[in-house]
């Protein structure tokens, strides 16, 4: 993230899900570790109609100084997808350099028949080599007894692999800081799980 | 505690736009609250609410959720001319509905510092109907109108918005767009002490010549709220919210850029992108437009580029004033975006290197792929399943025309229900429903929600009784105002003095045996009843009652 001459100068993440995948929460963890690791921080959320069950997109941005709360079109340098039909709506913010994480689970969209995750990747490969496929659902699932935390683990994984400008201690300050008690016991558990994956 | 009541002068916080004007607020002691929900303006009630339960051993203001926006705006008239200081905050289209009593009230001027907040949605992200720029409505009205950019000026401009009210005897309107309201950015807090004591009673003081707004005196009045709108735009040529920007302003360049709101934001980071640094005129105040500091902005130079999301009303008075001082100046703006849609960061950076023949490289490939819709969808478990099923199989959906509304229900719309044959603004689909039956001898089903029955459908549903004709009006019941954040209305579940929907129904003159209440879970009984009523001579109304999934979950 240089600061002078030309060029893109914050980092630019985009998380995408379906309504109710709790994006909003991972947006508090993002924000909050960043402000911790000492950038200037802003998020774009979206509220109402479009909550609704329907696509989800919320942008978050890190830098010395943040301007735009908007991700610009094939830039993000991180796009999380909860979900893998959603992946592909968000290839509207990726381009050569872009990572994807993405999170091997998909939502039944009703009377319409689904993408394959092997197409799906195999599309997003077009855009972009850096596609990390996570099995987050089951895996959180299997070890945590939970779902509901696959967001959170993909974060921390994506801390803990380096593909976020934010240490994974400061993640779990974020987490301790940002998730309710009755839920941080879980969530630092997630966070554990994903120290312990972190080369898978 | 909750944040926004956080005595911390200097700290910097996390706030969502609208949290920040909620503080900003707060900090500028307001009084007196009214509001009806509608996003992206809903954070406003929503957290004024949550407040007001959480001080409700220490009222530091009153709330409330009118019925609509027009009863909201009335309702901080009244106590603005009570002398308490108020605030009014609705969506774009809220606006419409209160125009009524926003008007005379430009005229009479305000007794207590007054802010209306407006939220546009440029996208329609959480709106049907139209992309709705309330902009034009400032000058309609003769009413200031500023526009933040970020969160700190959400909470800054509402402060000063307050200023300004108290020193101009005006409202004052503070209006955003979605990616204002629903940006989260830092915000340094400003003082707001926990124990101040904030007076909640105010007195009506008579004043026939300030508040009547008849003929001979609407005249008066009217020249003076036009030398009011003088004197507040000579104020906003010096004002901090109108500022230029750039370190090559005094230098001779041939290049500047004019911009507002959220375009500013991508203005300021395409142009750090692009490694050039035009001078910029930062304009907080749409309404009066510091017109001087136009002038003396473009005076010198070549090219000017107005940026600024839909439909370019700052451009066209940028024209107008050109014509004064430079009228050889070449003004950009809408030529290199579109009118449709919120500007996006690339929009702006494309426009600004093609004004500036700079180089903007983005990668070739667009890609193409087939990606399945996701359009919105009723919850699990939502009674409006059954209800629109339950109509599906009680008529040939051939032979009715069904009228849909405003909430929830709007997902009607899409698949895999697409019920509805035409849909427009709160409160309209009895209305027009109306029409259609006066006009031709279809049958004709409308759909309306609670929260939007007591908005604004009970005039649709007294007009068509009166006027005589034969809708049938169902009336889809899940006792609270869902779409918005679960918000209350006269009949919601929870309030103490609750006005039922069946009573209204009866008094705007609909017999008791052509009113049913039905759980729609009953199918059989609620699909012999549309089959009955949608036959009746006279308007016939089926209230389908079952509470929103969310409701039955927070009371059992």
């Amino acid at each position: 993230m240089a600061n002078k001459g030309e060029g893109k100068k914050t980092f630019d993440c985009v998380i995408v899900g379906t309504g109710g995948q709790g994006l909003i929460t991972l947006l508090e963890i993002l924000a909050d570790a960043g402000l911790k690791s000492g950038f200037d921080v802003k998020t774009s959320e979206l509220h109402g109609l479009s909550q609704r069950g329907g696509s989800v997109e919320v942008h978050i941005k890190f830098g010395k100084k943040v301007w735009s709360p908007l991700v610009e079109a094939k830039k993000a340098e991180l796009i999380v997808g909860l979900e893998m039909q959603e992946c592909l709506k968000a290839a509207y913010f990726a381009g050569p350099e872009t990572q994807y994480l993405i999170n091997k689970t998909e939502v039944m969209i009703p009377g319409k028949e689904l993408v394959s995750p092997e197409e799906i990747v195999e599309d997003l490969q077009k855009v972009t080599k850096k596609i990390v496929v996570v099995n987050a659902d089951e895996i959180c699932k299997q070890e945590l007894g939970s779902a509901a935390v696959s967001g959170v683990y993909l974060l921390c994984l994506a801390s803990f692999k380096k593909m976020l400008p934010l240490k994974p201690e400061t993640m779990l300050e974020a987490i301790k800081s940002s998730v309710s008690p009755k839920h941080l016991e879980l969530n630092i558990k997630t966070w554990e799980l994903a120290k312990k994956n972190k080369k898978n | 505690m909750n944040k926004l009541l956080e005595n911390a002068a200097g700290k910097q916080t996390m706030f969502l736009g609208n949290e920040a004007i909620i503080r900003g607020a707060l900090e500028s002691g307001v009084q007196y609250i009214a509001t009806y929900p509608g996003t992206p303006a809903s954070e406003i009630g929503n957290n004024f609410y949550a407040l007001q339960k959480e001080l409700k051993d220490d009222p530091k203001f009153y709330f409330e959720f009118s019925t609509n926006e027009k009863t909201a705006m009335e309702s901080a008239i009244g106590a603005n001319f009570s002398g308490l200081k108020t605030l009014v905050a609705m969506k774009n289209f809220g606006l419409n509905v209160a125009l009524e009593p926003l008007l005379p009230l430009a005229y009479t001027g305000t007794r207590a510092p007054m802010v209306i907040f407006i939220a546009d949605d440029p996208q329609c992200h959480s709106s049907a109907q139209s992309e709705e720029n309330t902009r034009p409505f400032s000058v309609l009205g003769h009413i200031p109108m500023l526009e933040p950019s970020d969160a700190q000026e959400c909470k800054d401009f509402t402060a000063e918005a307050f200023n300004i009210s108290e020193k101009f005897g005006t409202p004052v309107i503070v209006r955003i767009t979605t990616r204002t309201a629903h940006q989260r950015a830092l915000v340094t807090l400003g003082e707001l002490d926990p124990n101040r004591k904030i007076q909640l009673k105010g007195e009506f003081v008579k004043n026939k010549r300030k508040y009547v707004t008849m003929m001979p005196r609407l005249h008066g009045m009217k020249q003076e709220l036009l030398d009011r709108e003088q004197e507040l735009q000579e104020y906003f040529e010096k004002s901090k919210l109108n500022r230029m920007e750039g370190r090559s302003m005094f230098k001779n360049q041939p290049l500047g850029i004019i911009t507002s709101g959220v375009a500013y934001l991508h203005a300021r980071e395409a142009m750090e992108q692009l490694g050039i640094d035009l001078p910029v005129l930062k304009l907080g105040t749409f309404h009066p437009l510091p017109e001087k500091k136009i002038r003396d902005f473009i005076k010198k130079l070549k090219k000017v580029l107005v940026l600024e999301e839909l439909e370019p009303y700052l451009e066209r008075r940028v024209q107008m004033l050109a014509k004064d001082v430079n009228c050889r100046l070449e003004i950009h703006g809408v030529d290199f975006r579109s009118q449709i849609g919120e500007m996006k960061p690339e929009t702006a950076l494309a426009a600004i290197a093609k004004f500036a023949g700079k180089n903007y490289k983005s990668s070739k490939f667009e890609p193409n792929f087939k990606v399945p819709m996701r359009s919105p969808q009723l919850c699990p478990g939502c009674p409006y399943w059954l209800a629109f099923a339950a109509v599906k199989k009680a008529v040939d959906e051939k032979e009715v025309i069904f009228g849909g509304d405003i909430g929830c229900y709007m997902i009607g719309a899409l698949p895999p229900h697409e019920i509805y044959d035409y849909m427009f603004c709160m409160g309209s689909g009895i209305g027009i429903a109306h029409g259609i039956k006066k006009a031709t001898n279809q049958k004709v089903i409308a759909f309306i929600g609670d929260g939007t029955f007591f908005h604004s459908g009970i005039e649709g549903l007294l007009n068509a009784v009166y006027n005589k004709s034969n809708p049938l009006l169902i009336i889809l019941n899940n006792e609270i105002t869902a779409m918005t954040g679960h918000q209350p209305h006269p009949d919601a579940v929870g309030v103490e003095n609750r006005i039922p929907i069946e009573n209204m129904v009866l008094a705007c003159g609909v017999t008791p045996e052509n009113m049913k209440i039905i759980d729609q879970g009953n199918a059989e009984e609620f699909i012999g009843a549309v089959k009955e009523f949608v036959e009746k001579p006279e308007v016939s109304v089926i209230i389908a009652r079952r509470p929103c999934k969310f409701v039955e979950n927070k009371i059992g």
